[in-house]
């Protein structure tokens, strides 16, 4: 009976049969109820841990989104419904920058869709160098974006960065809304596509290379292989990129926060709610602006789940 | 299979002892955080730690400061200087999340100018009274105790002021401009004859475009709030500052990259030679005597230009106020070091070492201070003259309604956009609606 020596909540050791030497029935059941109980006692900790730091902070954030709570003014919280919503939605900012991040979110992840398909490609069909290949592209992924972004800003200011010198004396492609936006994208392209072509690499390897020799000797084209045979195979993994990456894409502050602060009609909703809570203090407009990001980002995930059948990653594919 | 049948005794018979141990384990807690708290406790070494945080200086005056009033207090208290981040949102954004957590390890707090409002309406700084509010007033220049004074209570005392003045080239411009009509006529006669021409202003989309609205409006006899701080004032003047600056971005005075410019661009393109006129802070002297010597035999100042040719120009006045924290442990000790760190020496200190403009008024007749300083009268003229910025705890909707309106200043549609920042301000002023 080694284990009765042991410490709570330790794994047990491992090979100790003691629990399966009475053959007895309801004792077999006795033991699965406390194997059950167990279970949830050793899930207690985390499902703790997830209540505290995400269920409550969230909670909180809808419960401040109907008051009106202003740190400047705290004699004067009170509930007033949902006001503070009305107040948002019926806001040109919120539209702005709604329009904003929509169009971050489409350009950028379908860019990255296609550049990261290219890459995961090469990344699978590279025979010499693999690993170094792998390994350098995933080198943009692994730099922090706002160092990557500061890196960004300076190579686009004039006088200062090497990429400014490109452009006619004078542009400063930061300051207006269009250059701004575009070069707000390019950085995140640049950060993000990594990521999805190691997720699209994983959905390659799924292809069985038999089907791809099979279809060959059929006479399919090369590009009849890719669009008949590896992109119908990899559509949950694609998927599940696509989510990803919309999801993060849709929630993007670091790079404009640092390009351009959200000058110029650049700000995304993140921005948004960030000045409305930090510079404004404002909890309960702040909190709306919050809530109805994860509302967006719900629906994002929701459309992805049910319309396009996405699933989550290790789940059974549904037909 | 094994792993699991493993566990059954623990969770079976073995219940108690477990729950005793989780009992001990919560009972050090306690223990655990009482003996940390007790480490970041300096009340055992006798000497009160005061914790002064302030914007990041380089000269050392502030720092100097902070050690000279440690030993003049006798060992009755200890400053310990603390920088704030550089810019002044960053300084904000620390002060507040930490003063809305109560935090206890702030005593003595650097405040911009236009803060005050906003902090004692949040109750997290002290109301200075008595003796104390008496030596913070005496002899101190009256508009920068304006910012620091909040529903007739006072709640900080003036550290330093600072102003702009129009610098400009001697060798262009033999006699400096009155007016802003008068300035952006002899720009378009120097473009003409293919010289240096640029009029260098702050057009950027942030507070710097708030500051020069502000000094526009109050030159031409109005203002953004009305005497209580309860309704937009604007009207007339308002109109008539943002014609000025529409003027200004319309003519060929104005920089191509105006909608661009912050202090320090202005002062870049001043020190490289493509402009003549340039409102800006009085830090732009030494950096052209250090950057571009040649140019700065011919660089000189002049009071801000006016508005209208009858009326003296009001310049808005920034600076740091000294406030005392709501969750200071040691507030009597906090107000009186805040006195010695803003004391004669360590204002000329900090004058002379820092450039910061001092808010003693006796300070302007040093002969020191004067010889450091030769526009020291322009910057008295301008103090007592400026103008502050609206004195209001939604002081940062305020100013982001105003800059996000003017911006870029050759958008400016006089008429409509005063009254946009009219309804932005309303909303402000009832701290509702979003904020760009």
């Amino acid at each position: 009976m080694s284990t009765r020596a042991q410490p709570a909540g330790a794994p047990p050791p491992p090979g100790t049969e003691t629990g399966r030497a009475e053959p007895d029935r309801s004792a077999l059941s006795a033991g699965a109820r406390q194997e059950r109980r167990l279970g949830w006692l050793l899930c207690a900790p985390a499902v703790v841990v997830m209540i505290a730091v995400t269920a409550y902070p969230v909670g909180y954030a809808v419960y401040l989104s109907l008051q009106r709570y202003d740190l400047r003014f705290p004699g004067r919280a009170e509930f007033v419904g949902l006001s503070n919503y009305g107040a948002v939605l019926t806001s040109s900012f919120w539209w702005d920058a709604f329009w904003v991040t929509m169009f971050i979110t489409a350009v950028s992840v379908a860019i990255e869709l296609v550049l990261g398909m290219g890459l995961a490609l090469v990344m699978h069909r590279t025979i010499f160098w693999r690993g170094v290949v792998r390994t350098s592209v995933l080198i943009p992924y692994g730099i922090v974006t706002v160092v990557a972004a500061f890196s960004w800003q300076y190579a686009w200011t004039p006088d200062l960065g090497y990429l400014a010198e490109l452009l006619p004396q004078g542009d400063a492609p930061l300051t207006e809304q269009w250059p701004a936006l575009w070069l707000i994208i390019l950085a995140e392209v640049w950060k993000t596509t990594p990521f999805m072509a190691l997720l699209l690499l994983a959905g390659l390897a799924l292809v069985p290379e038999e089907t791809l020799r099979a279809a060959m000797v059929d006479g399919a084209t090369a590009w009849q292989r890719f669009t008949r045979i590896m992109l119908p195979l990899m559509k949950p993994a694609i998927l599940v990129a696509l989510l990803f990456r919309t999801l993060d894409a849709f929630r993007i502050f670091d790079n404009i926060y640092i390009l351009t602060a959200g000058a110029q009609g650049t700000g995304s909703v993140s921005i948004l709610g960030y000045d409305n809570l930090f510079t404004a203090l404002n909890l309960g407009i702040g909190s709306a602006i919050s809530v109805l990001i994860f509302i967006c980002v719900g629906i994002i995930a929701f459309t992805f789940v049910k319309l396009f059948g996405a699933a989550a990653p290790g789940a059974e594919v549904k037909r | 299979m094994h792993a699991r049948c493993g566990c059954r005794p623990v969770s079976g018979q073995r219940g108690r002892p477990r729950g005793t141990r989780w009992l001990r384990a919560f009972a050090v807690l306690p223990l655990l955080a009482s003996v940390l708290t007790a480490c970041g406790d300096d009340e055992g070494s006798g000497t009160p730690t005061l914790n002064w945080y302030n914007f990041p200086d380089d000269s050392g005056a502030l720092q100097k400061a902070a050690d000279g009033c440690s030993r003049a207090s006798g060992g009755r208290y200890r400053i310990s200087y603390n920088k704030l981040p550089r810019a002044a949102d960053g300084q904000r954004q620390q002060l507040v999340r930490r003063l809305a957590a109560e935090d206890d390890s702030l005593d003595i707090l650097g405040l911009d100018v236009t803060w005050a409002a906003e902090f004692a309406e949040a109750r997290w700084i002290r109301e200075w009274t008595g003796a104390a509010k008496r030596q913070a007033t005496e002899g101190t220049l009256r508009v920068p105790l304006q910012t620091s004074t909040w529903k007739d209570k006072l709640y900080a005392v003036p550290y330093n002021a600072n102003t702009q003045l129009l610098w400009y080239r001697k060798d262009l411009v033999p006699r400096p401009p009155r007016t802003w009509a008068e300035m952006l006529d002899m720009a378009e006669a120097l473009a003409r004859q293919g010289k240096p021409h640029f009029v260098e202003i702050q057009g950027a989309q942030y507070e710097g475009l708030t500051v020069w609205f502000n000094t526009l409006i109050n030159s031409a006899g109005g203002t953004i709030l009305n005497a209580s701080a309860t309704a937009p004032s604007l009207g007339p003047p308002a109109v008539r500052a943002a014609q000025v600056m529409r003027d200004l971005a319309d003519s060929s005075a104005a920089d191509p990259s105006l909608s661009n410019q912050m202090e320090d661009q202005n002062r870049l393109a001043m020190e490289s030679g493509t402009a003549a006129f340039e409102l800006n802070y009085p830090f732009v002297y030494p950096s052209m005597k250090a950057n571009n010597p040649a140019l700065f035999k011919n660089f000189r100042w002049a009071p801000y230009p006016r508005v209208d040719a009858d009326r003296p120009a009001r310049p808005t006045i920034g600076g740091i106020d000294l406030a005392v924290s709501a969750y200071s442990r040691h507030p009597d000790l906090a107000f009186e070091a805040a006195l010695c760190l803003r004391n004669r020496e360590n204002q000329l200190a900090a004058a002379l070492e820092g450039g910061l403009p001092p808010t003693l008024r006796a300070l302007y007749d040093e002969p020191a201070f004067m010889k450091e300083y030769p526009f020291s009268r322009e910057v008295l003229a301008a103090l007592e003259a400026g103008s502050v910025r609206p004195i209001t705890p939604v002081y940062q909707n305020v100013s982001i309604a105003v800059s996000h309106t003017l911006s870029p200043p050759s958008g400016i549609e006089p008429v409509s956009s005063v009254d946009t920042i009219k309804e932005q301000i309303d909303d402000a002023l009832r701290s509702e609606g979003v904020i760009p």
